[in-house]
Parts: structure tokens; sequence; C-alpha cells
């Protein structure tokens, strides 16, 4: 039951293509991850299921529907959210106010996923007024998740969550995840901690120069020598 | 108990001739930074063309006051000139809407660099001073009408008994209170409102506001329109308070930027309060100060000369100093501006 897919994607940036015949997919409920080294395309895959770069080849499903040629506007109101990995909160607005930016969309009444998240993320709840500016990494990176599920997403992708956080607030943000995806959404990770990424993965994609290398569920590639080898650090 | 006297006097003096001119000097500077700070917030370029905007807003408020005037429609104690400013900020509104469909969006989908935007609102500027000066004229105009004093200087000697009179002329007052009005009407919207915080989460961070599904075509709209309105405003109380000359106006370009800038550019209150330091600057420094030491200091250490810093000739070159200064020292302003 694929829920978002990226079928034979080939993109680039005007010159050479950073990513070619790649294909990733995610079914809701699940978290798949990508990992692989520096340069792999990791990122660009994310921005190419996106729609922040265009596709020279392939093409995205979501829910069924080709959604190839649609804005990354259009993708956002059809259920999908993003988490960038730099500059992913409003610095000069409060906790709550890019809570609420994040339910820009929507038209219902938002207090209720407010309060869903307060829940998950109870550290924003005693920050609502702070700055989001004046937050630690850790914190940011939840008012990050935050802003995105406040849309209500169907699929979420998150770029790098726990780049720049201590090991305790990866650990944690990880099993924030896992809440997340036990809500039925379908979830995306790009990582470079591999290791504990591939943990919580149900799927694993190992991305090298742009194309897969190996794919498998997580613990699979865990197991696998040739990724603990070259990824792992044996 | 006369040197009690003579320090009144001198008080008086100074509110006369500095305090209140200043207030009112600067509420309408702040009102023109504002107008420049906000669209440098959401557009990113610095507007030049924003004090000749404040001449085209001013002239239909003329012209439309005129019309007004020629029904025998007036305000009685008030200028009539108020019951003209909504209308104006129509129209300017949707000149600035014409000029940003025709010009600026054209850059703005080529993802141009502020500095072709910049150079774009030079030549915006051109046309509008072109545009005013055909249509009104280059010649000084006063447009208002109405009670010109609250309280006149004799009036007030007379009341007081003091040496020193103080005169308020209706359009400070009025200034001010536009002011305050225009200032809480524009911080509750950027604060409270959905639009509002949509502008600023796209002045804060552009690409994160477009993921979270803002309209960028409606917040530049919005921009445009504030713009419009807040340099018809300001234009209008100088205009009223001073005279109107497109010349002008293309002057107070300097004072208004700096005032932007001092305050930190896109920081809103940075704008208001960058506003009233670049008045009271120019006008503390410039204004003669003998009268004031000849009540303050006994008899034999009267001054002489005129105790000036400087010539009112110079005071553009104040706004200039301080812009200097403030980029050299401090080049984000006091309130480290950049998002709104």
């Amino acid at each position: 039951m694929t829920y978002l897919s990226g079928k034979d994607m080939t993109a680039g940036y005007g010159g050479a293509d950073i990513i070619s015949n790649c294909s990733i997919e995610v079914s809701k409920g699940e978290i798949a991850v990508i990992v692989g080294p520096n340069g792999a395309g990791k990122s660009t895959v994310m921005k190419a299921i996106l729609g922040m770069i265009k596709l020279k080849t392939g093409k995205i499903i979501l829910d069924g529907n080709n959604i190839t040629k649609e804005s990354p506007q259009l993708r956002v109101r059809r259920g999908m959210a993003f988490v960038p990995q730099n500059k992913n909160v409003f610095t000069g607005m409060t906790v709550q106010e890019n809570l609420e930016m994040g339910a820009h969309l929507r038209e219902d009444d938002i207090k209720e996923t407010l309060n869903q998240i307060y829940e998950l993320f109870p550290v924003l709840k005693e920050k609502k007024l702070q700055l989001a500016g004046e937050l630690s990494g850790g914190q940011r990176q939840q008012v990050a998740v935050g802003r995105a599920m406040m849309t209500k997403p169907s699929a979420l992708m998150l770029d790098e969550p726990t780049a720049g956080v201590s090991p305790i607030v990866m650990d944690e943000l990880f099993e924030r995840i896992i809440e997340i995806k036990n809500t039925g959404v379908a979830i995306l990770i790009v990582e470079q901690n591999a290791r504990q990424a591939l943990a919580i993965a149900d799927q694993g994609f190992v991305l090298v120069n742009g194309q897969n290398k190996i794919s498998g569920t997580g613990s699979s590639l865990l197991s696998n020598n040739e990724v603990r080898r070259s990824f792992l650090g044996g | 108990m006369t040197y009690l006297i003579d320090v009144i006097n001198a008080l008086a003096l100074l509110s006369n001739f500095v305090i209140i001119p200043a207030i009112a000097y600067g509420s309408q500077l702040a009102l023109g930074a504002l107008g420049i700070t906000l669209v440098f917030g959401i557009l990113r370029f610095a507007n030049f063309s924003h004090g000749d905007l404040m001449a085209f807003g001013t002239m239909i408020t003329i012209l439309i006051t005129w019309l007004f005037q020629s029904y025998g429609l007036t305000l009685g104690v008030f200028p009539t000139a108020l019951i003209a400013l909504p209308f104006a900020i129509i129209i300017t509104a949707l000149f600035c809407v014409l000029i940003e469909k025709t010009v600026y969006r054209f850059y703005r989908l080529q993802k141009s660099p502020p500095v072709i935007l910049l150079i774009a609102s030079i030549g915006v500027m051109f046309i509008i001073n072109a545009i005013v000066r055909v249509t009104i004229g280059p010649n000084d105009r006063r447009f208002f009408d109405g009670e010109k004093f609250i309280i006149k200087a004799g009036q007030f000697k007379e009341i007081t008994g003091l040496n020193e009179g103080i005169a308020i002329k209706s359009t400070q007052v009025l200034t001010l209170i536009v002011t305050i009005i225009t200032l809480l009407l524009l911080f509750w919207f950027l604060q409270k409102t959905r639009t509002g915080k949509s502008m600023r989460a796209f002045s804060d961070n552009e690409d994160l506001a477009l993921l979270s599904g803002v309209n960028p075509d409606k917040i530049v709209l919005i921009t445009w329109i504030l713009a419009a309105a807040l340099a018809t405003i300001a234009g209008t109380l100088y205009g009223l308070d001073k005279s109107f000359k497109p010349f002008t106006y293309f002057m107070i370009l300097l004072p208004i930027f700096a005032s932007a800038i001092v305050g930190g550019i896109g920081s809103p209150i940075g704008a208001v309060v960058g506003g009233y330091v670049i008045a009271f600057s120019e006008i503390t420094l410039t204004y003669a100060y003998k009268k004031f030491f000849i009540y303050l200091l006994p008899e034999n250490l009267s001054p002489t000369g005129m105790v000036q810093l400087l010539s009112t000739d110079y005071k553009f070159a104040i706004s200039f100093i301080i812009l200097v200064v403030v980029l050299v020292l401090r080049p984000s302003g006091i309130f480290r501006g950049k998002t709104l």
C-alpha cells in the first residue's frame, strides 16, 4: 500500500544530474529513511519529491494521483508537509505563531491540533510565547516538526531532523517521530545518523551517487555487511 | 522666585520651538519610514520612489480637497483634507498596485536581485515626479483650511503671564493623533490578524512561508496598499503642517531613509523610533539657543552669539551624518532590523 512514491527520478540543478533513476516509496503508518554518504543526493531526492526542483524523467505519485507537474504549494495543500534542514522556523515569531503559521491553509478550528502538538512536545507549551529564534537547537527542531504537523499532513518529510542536536535530544526526537508515525502518517526522513535512523525505519534506502544502491527493511540494512562496512563504520 | 520663572520661560521657549515641532515632524518621518520599512521587509529592496509616492498621494488629497471646497463642502474647524484623505488613499493604493503589476512584478517573477528592483524604483521615482509636476505644477501650495491654532502664543502668554508663549498648531495635534491611530492599526494588523502574521512570516523566512501555503502575490499586493496608505497619510500631514511642494517631497527621502535605517530597516518599531531620533536631532542641532541661555544664565554670562550648532541650511546634513555613523557603528540599526 504505497502512499507516496517517486519513481525513476532523474534531476539536477542545471548541469549534471544529481540523482538518476532513483526510486523511493513510503506507505502510511511507516517510516522510510534515506541514508548515504555526503553528496549522494539525499536532500535532492527530498526536493524532487516536494517539487522544489523539476524532474527530467520519472514521476511522483501521492495517494494514487500523479502530482509530478504540481507546484510545492499545491502539494502542501494535498497533505504533504516538509521540514527543511536549515531555516526551518520563523525566528522572529513566537512558538505559538510558528505553529499557527503551519495551519495557515486550514479554515477549521486548529485548537485541537495545537493541543496535540503541545502534548507531543510539552516544552513547546511552556515556551509558547517565546520567540522561536531564542530556543535551543533541539527545541527549534521540535517547533519545526510541530509547524509541519499543524497542517494535519498525510505525508511528512524531514530533511536531517537531528542535524546539530545532542544524542539525547536526537533519541527523543526519533521517539516523537515514531509516535507521529503511529497516527497513520507516512514519514520520509533523510538522515546523516544512519544507524539510529535505520533502527526506527520500516524501509531504508541507501543512496550512492544519486542512485539506489541497496533498499530493504531497516533491520535488514542494519545487518547487511556491505552497508555496515561502508556507512555504519563496521 | 524670579529665577524659577526664568526657567519656566526657558522651557516654554524650548517647547514652542523645539519639542512640539519635533514631535510633529518626527511623526511625519515615522509614517514615511514605515512605508519604506514595510516594502523592504517584504520585497527586500530600498524603495527610492517613496518620497515621490508621498507627493503623489498628497497631490491627490489636494485635488480632492479642491473638489470638495468647490462644492462648498468643508469640515469647519478641521481641514477639509481630512475627508479627502480616505479617497486619496484608495486612489494612491490603486496607483501603487498598477506600478507593481507593470514594473515590479516582472522583476519579482524573474527573481531579480534587490539592486535591480532598487534601480527600477529610481525609474519609478522619476516617473511619479514628472506626473506630479505635470498635474499640479512645481510650485508651493498651501491647502490647509479650518482653525489654524489650538492655542496662540499670545493667548498662552495672557493665561500664564509668562514672557514666552507656546503656540500649538492644530496641524501638529492632528499629526500626532492621526499618527497614533495609524500606528495602533498597523501594529494590530501585523501582530494579531491572520494576514498580518503571514506578512511577518513571509518577511522572516520566505521559503518556509511558501511551504506553509502563504500566497506571495497577496502578500505583495497588501504591502503596496499599506505603503501607499502610509505615504499618503505622511505626505498629507506634512503638507498640512508646512506646505506642499514636489521638490521638498523628493528631498524628504533622505531623512526618511535615515529614520528607517537608524531604527533598523525592516523593523516597524525601529522606523517609528528612528523618525523621532532624526526629527529631534535635526531640530535640536539647528535651533539657536541664545534666548534659552539668556533665561537660564546670569546676566554677565549671557551669550553674545546665536548659540546655534548648525545653520538650518545644514539640516539634511544631519540626517546624512547620523546615517553614516549608524551604518559604520551599528549597521543593523537600533532594533536590529531585517524582518517585520
